[in-house]
């Protein structure tokens, strides 16, 4: 809705964005009122209409997706504010076309978030696609115009190429696309003598969902550091990615369901595959001088983590994976936060230009400080909380291998962060630098310090988080 | 027995080879008239092949006659009627476009007629 | 809805009077051709609502005996559900086309042959109202011929001289394939000694293993196969279709390919009983290959095109392909998804070949690089093409999403795995072709930003596209009507029953 009035403000700076950060105040407020609901232990259903017989556009409210759309929505307050501070700064053009397009953005990742049946859930998803795709290439420089063709080409291609034919096989196979607890392919497996077709459809599910970004699939997300970094940050931390493994959750608890899963060994199947990307991620990123890229390949690291966690099938696993949606968003985009202050306020992109940025911009060096604390896995910060689950539910899994996995992530994880800390703070300014302090806009700051210390409130107060998660497994 | 198959479906075999000789006339004739008669040609052999079916042995023109036994078919023959008004419009219309492609091109041999749209489409793009 | 039983015959009667009185009027104004085309289009339009209405809400199916003469030796319309539904369909975009024509008509061809123009253009939609609504198989072999000659001389009359050439070499091969179905029908005739296709079908019965059935049956779907431009076969389609006039492209896109699929439907099912001969010959299994390779080369031949009309006609090769396709795989599911493509291909090839028109129109220029910085210039047009082209590319919630779910769903459960990774890569492909047309309209390097003003193409050229992209994403979303008619035509012409 909001996306009308930007348009029709396009002449206006201010108001334009006042409707960006009135829609996306209110979107927040109304996720929060339904809170309330659903830890009473309720679901709140719409069911909109029929598009075609069998399938319906129906939203439902539980406390798995109404975790993602909180976190999105909050995200998104402050990444507007972030944006208007960038975006004025760099004195971007077609503003217009940004707002409306990350407003679109964010209503089809809330619209994922409450999606009640596969359907409802495969369009939010398209659109979300479509409509991060002008903004990965908003810069309309060569290289942002690759990389937003390699964007659409992964993200559409696959989703048409193995999403769909999932969905469709799934819906003539089951009769029904709605989510539901404990998976709708429970009868179906049990009638069918071979596991050889519910594991094509899972594989497909699989390839089908890139944005989660499993190895080989996820060239898509370096490749889009072109966007400006509030785009990254938002975006690619938090709404686009996140999706794609949010995606995978409801996939895997309520369509195929956990007996079905586990009976089948493709959960420990998937777990191993995305633990490779895990590892291999995280290689790549040590080597990555790119600021952008080196976070991009941390991400990719990141959401296999989620990944692994819920193909574990413990319940303390998949708690971790939920419980990561969320600490990984704010930790994440406290760094994209990080990057883009560091282009706006000191003009740098590589690892190697930041000898002595902390002295500069110390505000800005602390926030990045707390969020890759946060990702290694160091008390008190909320990674721990995570890791910790993720720990146990491999234990609980008799995974040892994979609790090895997770450990040597963590090292690796510090392996590419402490690094920049240490030539942040350590080292020397370059010759003809002016010490002065020199920070990024207030604007930008601001939010960025918000989700540093989200990181370590997080980790203080998980007990509403589990809370929400004891309604929504 | 092979006399009698071929001899004996000698209607067929007129067809067929009046279709062939139309075809290849359309084919491989650069001539855009020729290829308007090779469409003649090839309808033609349609026509003569309906018609032939028509005719009942020991059957007499379809008019009412106190003599006679049996009739041809006369159907056929309304069908092949409509079907060669049809075809009479078809080679007029051909024959109308052929006038003004002349008038255009210059020319109604098609090897030279593509090679001045291949030019016209180079030139156009090149604007 | 107001019903009389003659409409039948009307939707033929008064388009033909209208026709043939268009040029005396005229020589009182040339503007009363265009009036005289809206009428006969509004009248084809509301009599084939009635028509359709009468059908569903009464379930039966229309039988019209011409002067009375009952069949076997009378001439016969039968509408049922699927006849009605394709109906409905062509009379909307010969309305529709109709409204746009009026602009686009008075740039591309001279004033003194206006009257001209709508005279043929009316004779070539009244081809295809009788090709539809025949149950006779020959007088389907003259509405047909009238349909190509007045085609022919359409694409002729297009403001390039190619077109001369384009409509020269459509008439050569149209008609061989006319020829063709004639032959076929002749053996048809020959056996069963009746032209009804009802009647028909009775009678084939016995012949099912017979060596002139199949004959029969390959020379008439060859004849077909050109018709409908399938891969092999469609040598005459893209020339004809960029050098037409724009209006003329619209309809000729929109419209006489699917009723030439249209009428192979008919065939395969009401006269040949196709499932049933596939156990003789598997000719189910053959047309299906050529239809899967049509739909590939379609969109593999699209990606290369400079020229923006001409990309949407290999475009309409491979979508045509996807109804022949949902023809042969023999599941209800898979022909609900073709018919159901019969409405949505209309629409949306019918929505973009006006936006191409409209560019042409202010632009002068139909070639792609020429289309760069479209949203700029003309926004309405670009937005229009963007949205047509998600269709295209099968975006859930948009019509096209709607056939793909079903085409692929009845390869599913018909059997045919196969099919689904060509639907789906063609869906790619089509991905490719649309996209870079959309990059060059969005997104291109430019330097100034602010100096470009945008232009308007006329009224009434804007209104008939933006109610067909509307109509587009409208079936995405409330598919459901559409949906319903189509799984009723199909069930209703594979003989009842889930195949």
């Amino acid at each position: 809705m909001s996306v009308f009035f930007i348009y029709f403000s396009r002449q206006n700076p201010n108001l334009r964005e006042f409707w960006t950060i009135l829609a996306s105040i209110i979107k927040f407020l109304i996720i929060v009122s339904m809170i309330p609901v659903i830890l009473s232990g309720k679901t709140i259903e719409c069911s909109l209409f029929s598009v075609f017989p069998g399938l319906d556009l129906s939203f439902r409210v539980d406390g798995l997706g109404i975790f993602f759309a909180i976190t999105a929505s909050f995200l998104w307050i402050l990444t507007s504010f972030y944006s208007i501070g960038y975006v004025r700064s760099l004195k971007e053009h077609a503003q217009t076309r940004y707002f409306i397009c990350f407003a679109i953005s964010l209503s089809s990742t809330i619209g994922v978030a409450f999606s009640a049946n596969l359907f409802t859930m495969y369009i939010f998803y398209e659109i979300l696609t479509l409509s991060t795709y002008p903004l990965v290439g908003h810069e309309e420089t060569k290289e942002a115009l690759r990389g937003a063709k390699i964007y659409l080409v992964y993200l559409l291609g696959t989703s048409i190429a193995f999403l769909l034919p999932a969905i469709i096989a799934t819906y003539i196979f089951t009769g029904s696309l709605e989510f539901t607890n404990g998976g709708i392919f429970y009868e179906f497996w049990q009638q069918s003598d071979s596991n050889v077709l519910i594991s094509i459809l899972f594989v497909l599910f699989i390839l089908g969902i890139t944005k989660s970004a499993i190895m080989p699939l996820h060239s898509w997300l370096p490749n889009a550091m072109v966007a400006p970094t509030p785009v990254s940050a938002l975006l690619h931390a938090v709404a686009v990615v996140k999706t794609g493994v949010f995606v995978v959750i409801r996939v895997v608890l309520d369509i195929f369901g956990i007996e079905v899963l586990s009976a089948t060994g493709l959960g420990i199947y998937l777990a191993y595959f995305a633990s490779i990307t895990i590892i291999v991620a995280s290689i790549v990123a040590l080597r990555q001088d790119n600021i952008k890229a080196r976070l991009a390949y941390s991400t990719i690291s990141q959401l296999s983590y989620i990944i692994v966690g819920v193909s574990l099938l413990t319940p303390a696993a998949i708690k971790g994976s939920i419980l990561h949606i969320i600490i990984h968003a704010f930790s994440k985009i406290t760094l994209f936060f990080w990057a883009g202050a560091i282009l706006v306020g000191y003009g740098k992109k590589y690892v190697s230009e930041l000898s002595g940025v902390g002295r500069k911009m110390p505000f800005s060096m602390a926030a990045f400080t707390l969020g890759a604390l946060s990702l290694i896995g160091l008390p008190p910060f909320a990674g721990l909380v995570s890791k910790m689950f993720f720990l146990t539910g491999a234990y609980q899994a008799g995974q040892i291998p994979i609790m090895v996995i997770y450990a040597a992530s963590s090292f690796l994880n510090a392996a590419y962060f402490i690094p920049i800390i240490y030539i942040a703070y350590f080292k020397d300014l370059p010759e003809g630098t002016s010490p002065a302090f020199k920070e990024a806009p207030a604007l930008m700051l601001t939010p960025m310090i918000i989700t540093a210390i989200g990181t370590i409130i997080l980790f203080f107060v998980p007990y509403l988080l589990l809370q929400l998660l004891k309604y929504g497994v | 027995m092979m006399i009698e198959f071929i001899a004996g479906k000698y209607n067929y075999w007129m067809a067929s080879v009046l279709m062939m000789i139309g075809f290849y006339a359309i084919i491989s004739k650069h001539n855009l008239i020729k290829k308007i008669i090779g469409i003649n040609i090839f309808q033609t052999s349609v026509f003569l092949f309906y018609i032939s079916i028509a005719k009942i042995s020991g059957g007499t023109a379809p008019i009412i006659w106190e003599e006679a036994t049996k009739y041809d078919n006369p159907l056929p023959h309304v069908l092949i009627l409509t079907a060669i008004v049809v075809s009479v419009s078809t080679t007029a219309v051909a024959l109308a476009l052929v006038i003004k492609i002349y008038k255009s091109f210059g020319s109604i041999e098609e090897d030279e007629i593509r090679s001045m749209s291949v030019e016209e489409t180079a030139n156009r793009a090149a604007k | 809805m107001f019903y009389n039983h003659h409409f039948a015959v009307l939707i033929i009667v008064i388009p033909m009077f209208l026709a043939l009185l268009t040029p005396i009027i005229s020589l009182l104004k040339m503007e009363f051709a265009w009036y005289m085309a809206m009428l006969s289009a509004t009248a084809s339009f509301l009599i084939s609502m009635s028509i359709l209405y009468h059908i569903l809400s009464t379930g039966d199916v229309i039988l019209y005996h011409l002067g009375g003469w009952l069949p076997p030796i009378g001439i016969e319309y039968r509408i049922d559900c699927l006849n009605g539904f394709v109906l409905v369909v062509i009379t909307f975009i010969a309305l529709i086309s109709t409204i746009y024509a009026k602009q686009s008509v008075a740039i591309e061809i001279k004033a003194e042959k206006t009257p001209a123009f709508y005279t043929v253009f009316m004779l070539f939609l009244l081809g295809l109202y009788g090709m539809i609504v025949t149950n006779d198989v020959f007088n389907l072999y003259v509405f047909l011929e009238i349909t190509s000659l007045t085609g022919y001389a359409l694409v002729a009359m297009g403001s390039d001289k190619r077109s001369l050439m384009a409509s020269f070499n459509y008439l050569i091969l149209g008609t061989i394939g006319a020829t063709f179905i004639l032959i076929g029908v002749g053996y048809l005739y020959m056996i069963t000694g009746t032209l009804n296709m009802i009647d028909m079908s009775r009678l084939l019965v016995k012949y099912y293993d017979s060596n002139v059935m199949f004959t029969a049956f390959a020379f008439i779907i060859t004849g077909l196969m050109l018709k409908v431009a399938l891969y092999p076969l469609h040598f005459w389609l893209p020339s004809a279709y960029t050098y037409a006039p724009s209006a003329v492209s619209a309809v000729m896109a929109a419209t006489s390919t699917k009723v030439a699929a249209y009428v192979m439907i008919r065939l395969f099912f009401t006269v040949f009983h196709i499932k049933i001969i596939s156990q003789y010959i598997p000719v189910a299994e053959i047309v299906m290959i050529i239809a899967s390779i049509s739909v590939l080369m379609g969109s593999i031949l699209a990606i290369s095109q400079t020229d923006i009309k001409r990309m949407l006609a290999y475009s309409s090769i491979g979508q045509i392909g996807y109804i022949v396709l949902g023809a042969t795989v023999l599941h209800s599911a898979a022909l609900t998804g073709g018919i159901l493509h019969i409405l949505n291909h209309a629409l949306m090839k019918c929505g973009l070949f006006f936006v191409a028109g409209s560019i042409f129109y202010k632009l002068g220029t139909t070639r792609i690089n020429d289309l760069r910085n479209l949203s700029r210039i003309m926004p309405l047009q670009a937005g229009a093409f963007t949205l047509l082209a998600l269709s295209m590319i099968g975006i859930p919630l948009t019509g096209g999403f709607v056939t793909k779910w079903y085409l692929i769903e009845g390869s599913i459960l018909s059997g045919d795995w196969y099919l689904v990774p060509v639907i789906l890569l063609s869906s790619l492909l089509t991905v490719i072709y649309f996209g870079r047309v959309i990059n060059l309209m969005y997104f291109s390097d430019n330097s100034s930003h602010n100096n470009i003003k945008p232009i308007k193409a006329p009224l009434g050229m804007v209104v008939p596209t933006i109610i067909i992209t509307f109509l587009s994403i409208l079936f995405g979303i409330f598919a459901t009507v559409p949906v319903e008619i189509a799984s009723k035509a199909a069930i209703e012409i594979m003989g009842g029953s889930h195949w």
